[in-house]
């Protein structure tokens, strides 16, 4: 293992210690201490004090359970619905097929998180809101991609094989097919998660997010860059959390990827 | 050729009116009344009948969905709730600095993935390569709100280069240009990497190679316009996530956009110029994909059905 990857679980495993136990010695991450309005960082307080008077280190600390657990619960819900729908329109093929590709690419017509502001912005702002607007866009690229891979291995003889013995479709689907097009989801998971940590704190960032006073990434760099003439300390340590734990988990993905391309192209080979 | 373009711009049109209907919808979602979330439940009945009205809200869904698709086709987005003035208008005004800013991201992107990605694939597993790699692998974990700020506090507050936000300067476009192509720079990067390597191992490159000709020529005249071609895409895709990421961008920056108009409007609940913003941005991104097929069906013969 690369000391890259070692580096970059050790950093990703650290973030989730910390989003579980952080609430129950921080509490909410807001005491707030009217002495020290934008005192920044020092010996004791590393990220320094916002501009309501609140130890920055806490707050960034309580936020990665949001982005955390958000993140975990969209990724799961988007791969489950993705992957089922994936595979069953690869499978299937004919009307529903043709139909299913055209509302995957009406839903891919949206560029970016665009669809996802647009939803947030409707549905009002909150994290079940987030959680929502993130879930409807993303099942859509695990739609694609397990469509995709079904199509390319439905054909195989195995398949084949089972359809011939009778084998139900949905434990063809499960048993035959889920185990063969697992790998790319997988690493496309792990990607998903670092894109909807990214996601959800550019909502909070516009506003459309986490509400206040609860402390979140995103809308502690968007304080931040209202005070950044005076207070540039307050955007750089929430900054540099998001960028910590994405980066480790892009980092995870890439090794991931090229782990699991060895093991799949051995097994093209026996074919 | 002709049936290709024919089939690929119905797709098109079928892809832009499921996103229309999307939209519309959109509207639909609002939980509760949208009227009473667009007055504030202070608002008197008569106030409300009459946006009511004014928006068409009163009439059946269908009716409401065709209204909507009949202006659409004209432009003609209604009015705006909050200036009240005609949407269509706003938006006009809103698009050329979008453009632009488009435009100069993507030059940045290319400035800086061309000479990243060709030196690592002349060069793979090298010591440049790993360094090109940690770059864009940077770039990609950078949000561009985190990367707008940072950018600010470096090259506007620090050394005072650049304007911090606005459009005011010529300067100004750097850093929101900057920002918005970073993330692209990156995955361009590694896709003229990639594609490069694959092309340099053809067969009519080492025959290029034995003719004698230089290792310049070999890579610029052979090697490259093979190589940007399935970059081409790639390209057309990732615009997308350059129009979305435009929305923060130019909230950052300032930048009179398409994208910060769209905050705007959502920030004073201004839902028809919402749906509007999406329905623009969304249709641009549609119409740029079917561009860029067409341009690279043509381009390759290969790709001839």
């Amino acid at each position: 293992m690369r000391v890259t990857t070692r580096i970059s679980m050790l950093i990703v495993g650290t973030w989730l210690f910390v989003a579980a136990i952080a609430p129950f010695i921080f509490g909410d991450g807001n005491l707030i201490d009217l002495e020290k309005l934008f005192v920044g960082p020092t010996g004791n307080t590393w990220f320094g004090y916002d501009d309501l008077g609140r130890d920055i280190g806490p707050r960034i600390l309580v936020g990665a359970r949001v982005s955390c657990a958000i993140a975990f619960l969209v990724v799961a819900i988007s791969v489950v619905t993705g992957t089922t729908i994936g595979i069953l329109l690869g499978w299937n093929g004919g009307l529903i097929d043709l139909i299913g590709v055209r509302i995957l690419d009406v839903f891919l017509a949206f560029p970016g998180i665009l669809l996802a502001i647009a939803l947030a912005a409707v549905l009002g702002p909150g994290v079940e809101n987030v959680f929502i607007a993130l879930s409807v866009v993303g099942w859509v690229g695990f739609a694609r991609l397990a469509r995709a891979q079904t199509l390319s291995v439905k054909h195989r003889d195995h398949v084949l094989v089972a359809r011939s013995l009778g084998t139900p479709v949905l434990r063809i689907c499960r048993m035959h097919i889920l185990p063969l097009i697992a790998a790319p989801i997988i690493v496309e998971a792990t990607f998903a998660i670092a894109a909807v940590i990214i996601a959800e704190a550019g909502l909070s960032f516009l506003g459309l997010g986490v509400q206040p006073p609860t402390p979140s990434w995103g809308a502690m760099i968007k304080e931040g860059t209202r005070y950044l003439l005076i207070a540039p300390h307050m955007a750089i340590g929430p900054g540099l959390a998001l960028f910590s734990i994405v980066l480790s988990i892009n980092t995870l993905g890439d090794s991931l990827r090229d782990y699991l391309q060895i093991k799949r192209g051995a097994f093209d080979n026996a074919n | 050729m002709g049936s290709i373009a024919t089939q690929r711009i119905f797709t098109a049109a079928i892809v832009m009116l499921g996103v229309s209907s999307i939209t519309f919808f959109l509207l639909h979602l609002v939980p509760g009344d949208p009227i009473e979330v667009m007055l504030g439940e202070s608002a008197s009945i008569a106030d409300r009948a009459q946006l009511r009205a004014e928006l068409g809200l009163d009439a059946p869904l269908m009716h409401q969905w065709r209204k909507f698709h009949t202006g659409l086709l004209r432009f003609d987005f209604g009015y705006s709730l909050y200036s009240k003035k005609p949407i269509a208008n706003m938006i006009a005004s809103r698009i050329p600095w979008t453009i632009i800013l488009a435009f100069t991201s993507l030059a940045f992107a290319l400035i800086i993935a061309l000479p990243l990605g060709i030196a690592s694939a002349l060069r793979p597993n090298s010591a440049t390569d790993s360094f090109a790699a940690t770059v864009s692998l940077l770039g990609v974990s950078v949000p561009n709100f985190l990367l707008g700020p940072l950018l600010i506090i470096i090259f506007a507050i620090g050394l005072g280069w650049f304007p911090v936000s606005g459009n005011s300067t010529r300067g100004s476009i750097v850093l929101p240009a900057l920002t918005l192509g970073a993330s692209l720079a990156a995955i361009l990067s590694r896709m003229i990497r990639a594609s490069l390597l694959e092309v340099l191992s053809e067969e009519y490159i080492v025959a290029a190679r034995a003719r004698g000709l230089g290792a310049v020529t070999v890579v610029v005249v052979h090697a490259l316009p093979n190589a940007t071609l399935p970059v081409l895409t790639v390209v057309g895709l990732q615009l997308g996530a350059l129009l979305g990421g435009a929305v923060i961008t130019e909230m950052i920056f300032a930048w009179p956009g398409i994208g910060q108009l769209t905050i705007e409007a959502i920030q004073r609940r201004d839902y028809p110029l919402v749906q509007a913003c999406v329905i623009v941005i969304s249709f641009a991104y549609v119409v740029v994909n079917m561009l860029t097929d067409l341009i690279y069906s043509r381009v390759d013969p290969r790709i001839e059905r």
